[in-house]
């Protein structure tokens, strides 16, 4: 529990300099931002809404910085992450409402199944290794190495476009009603395919190659050794190597995650995918910095969350974690 | 990923010689197993075009022609873009930018990674408390968003300078390393060889110097290579997005133009593949490189890749499962 506790604190304090530095970034860059947004939008947005960046960014002049900070933090505790001006005069949080649960089931599917896989195959690879097993591990360091969206362009040609198996843009089909039921969550199974297997494919050779090599390593163990030589057969030897050379890689997943969510933010770019990534597409082109701000904010609280998540399930399965404190 | 997993409490690597001058040219001597000498190779290989690229490219990459959205030909070895500019210039004159922000990020980020890390390590307490925060921190945040908020605040032109690129992307890249240094420096703290330097009296900086440092170099030089990837990505993504300027060439920029005009959907695999491959194949040589590094710093992943011939000649069977990894060394070994 203290164990739990102390992560929870580390995730307050993470949140509290995202927030921090997301206030920080407007003030100290050179120049005057409003000046610098006004000149590259060339009269793109409304007097209205260059007025209510203003306000925002608190840059009316008349405060210091100390009262802004405070008023900002007033503003994201109502809820507030201030006025999209691509989107005027919708707020950012509206914005990112609609979109945001695209790209948390997207993330959060494609992550527990590359996870899951990953892990079985890195187990399999280290069991056998000599064999041409052997060979998963080059072919799948590619595929990490191939960034996420040239990836996903080359799948939505290759199966969306030329062989017109599945759709190539949007999340679901137009007609159906968005809610729990069956032909809309069909429709955006089949929406959300390609962009799966991109997330998948892409972030799997972490986990193989990780759990491939705690499991190299753990094999060499006493423990390993004593359970294959009182013969218990080899299904459970595995699963005594396997449980223990997890650990790392359930550890390892906050610092993964926000690759994949990056990564993430690029497939739903290439496949018109009506989530986050989209919006920040639509954000740094229309250079709607409220919207950007904002974006960064809902992801990074995303990710802290999902690393809590990640914790709550590393204390299950490591019950040290729980004595220690 | 690999690296952070191979400095995970408990699976420390091996030892490390002490610092000699054994240790260090044995460091030199890393290129040995084809993962490193494969990675080296196709990375070299790249550094030089982007070195020469600019002369060699037979046009200037932003000129338009006649020929729109043309295949692959004589006139333009890898076709046309759809405003007639030649995308063989373009992929010649691009490498440069991408080497440079991917080398420039990746010094920059491993400095701040050493000196971060190994005074967590090392000093320990309250320096250590802070800066692994500082560190976990940096970890946590999603890097691409931030980045490109940063990005986007600055002034036009200097948003799309390569140094300023590099900076930033630098600034989101060094806590890998940092955490893996400063496992490692917390494990040779305490080793023999340290204690007594610290008994006879030698001063702080100088113990980090001499006896922690060069037990260091193999893991620094994952870290560089992995940031190096890192940043090489993340450049990449930042110029698909149109953050970075799309008029300052690089691979990056190209795949937003080759985006921006539907070259998938209308089939122009000379624009959209050059560009995409030669990313895949420089970070596919990176990714090589710090596996070789990896391998040579925990000798058991090495072993497992055992082809028929060493095995036999060894004297060994080809699948080993438990109870021990044989480490087997080369002829020039010992």
């Amino acid at each position: 529990m203290i164990h739990l506790l102390r992560r929870l604190g580390f995730y307050v304090l993470t949140a509290w300099a995202a927030v921090t530095v997301n206030f920080f970034i407007p003030h100290l860059m050179p120049g005057d931002p409003v000046q610098n947004l006004i000149a590259r939008q060339q009269g793109k947005s409304s007097p209205q809404a260059v007025e209510a960046l203003r306000i925002q960014l608190g840059l009316t002049g008349d405060q210091s910085l100390w009262p802004q900070y405070l008023h900002y933090w007033s503003q994201l505790f109502h809820g507030s992450l201030g006025i999209s001006t691509s989107f005027f005069p919708a707020p950012v949080s509206t914005v990112l409402g609609t979109a945001l649960p695209w790209t948390i089931t997207l993330v959060g599917v494609s992550t527990v199944i590359s996870f899951l896989v990953g892990t079985i195959v890195g187990i399999i690879v280290a069991w056998r290794r000599g064999s041409w097993m052997d060979g998963v591990l080059p072919v799948a360091t590619f595929f990490q190495a191939v960034p996420y969206f040239f990836f996903a362009l080359l799948v939505l040609i290759i199966l969306g476009s030329d062989l017109g198996a599945f759709p190539i843009s949007g999340g679901s089909d137009q007609g159906v009603d968005p809610g729990f039921n069956w032909p809309f969550i069909s429709s955006a199974l089949y929406h959300g395919f390609l962009p799966m297997l991109t997330i998948v494919v892409s972030s799997i050779a972490g986990w193989i190659l990780g759990m491939r090599n705690m499991m190299v390593t753990t094999m060499d163990e006493d423990y390993v050794l004593v359970a294959q030589a009182k013969g218990l057969p080899t299904r459970r030897v595995i699963g005594y190597a396997a449980r223990n050379a997890v650990l790392p890689n359930v550890s390892g997943f906050s610092l993964s995650l926000s690759f994949v969510v990056s990564g993430a933010l690029l497939t739903e770019i290439v496949f018109s995918y009506p989530g986050i990534g989209f919006q920040l597409l639509n954000a740094v082109q229309a250079e709607d910095f409220p919207l950007l701000q904002g974006i960064f904010l809902v992801i990074t609280f995303a990710v802290l969350a999902a690393n809590l998540f990640a914790d709550v399930v590393y204390a299950l399965l490591d019950p040290r974690t729980r004595q220690e404190g | 990923m690999s690296i952070q997993i191979a400095a995970e409490p408990g699976t420390a690597p091996p030892p490390a010689t002490p610092p000699s001058a054994r240790g260090i040219s044995r460091a030199v001597m890393l290129p040995r197993s084809p993962k490193i000498l494969i990675g080296l190779g196709v990375l070299v290989f790249f550094v030089l075009l982007a070195i020469i690229g600019p002369w060699l490219a037979p046009d200037d990459p932003s000129a338009t022609s006649a020929d729109l959205l043309a295949g692959p030909s004589g006139a333009h070895w890898l076709g046309t873009t759809q405003a007639g500019q030649d995308v063989l210039s373009q992929l010649l004159i691009g490498a440069r930018s991408i080497v440079v922000v991917g080398f420039l990020a990746g010094i920059i980020a491993t400095v701040l990674s050493v000196v971060i890390g190994v005074s967590a390590g090392y000093f320990g307490g309250l320096v250590d408390d802070l800066l692994s925060m500082l560190t976990n921190v940096f970890l946590v945040i999603p890097g691409l968003p931030l980045l490109i908020v940063m990005d986007s605040y600055l002034p036009r032109g200097t948003g799309s300078n390569s140094l300023v690129i590099a900076l930033i992307v630098s600034l989101t890249g060094w806590a890998f390393g940092a955490r893996v240094l400063r496992a490692q420096t917390l494990s040779l703290r305490s080793r023999d060889y340290v204690a007594s330097a610290r008994v006879i009296g030698e001063r702080r900086l100088r113990i980090i110097g001499t006896e922690i440092l060069p037990n260091l170099i193999a893991i620094v030089a994952a870290s560089f290579v992995f940031t190096v990837l890192y940043a090489i990505g993340t450049f990449v993504a930042l110029a698909f997005l149109g953050v970075v300027d799309p008029s300052h060439w690089s691979w990056g920029s190209m795949l937003f133009w080759a985006e921006a005009n539907n070259a998938a959907q209308v089939n122009a695999w000379w624009w959209f593949l050059p560009p995409g491959i030669s990313i895949a194949l420089l970070g596919t040589s990176l990714a090589l490189l710090n596996f070789g590094i990896d391998e040579f710093i925990n000798p058991r992943l090495r072993a497992a890749g055992l082809s028929r011939k060493v095995a036999r000649a060894a004297g060994l069977p080809r699948r080993i499962r438990f109870g021990l990894t044989p480490v087997i060394g080369r002829r020039t070994g010992r």
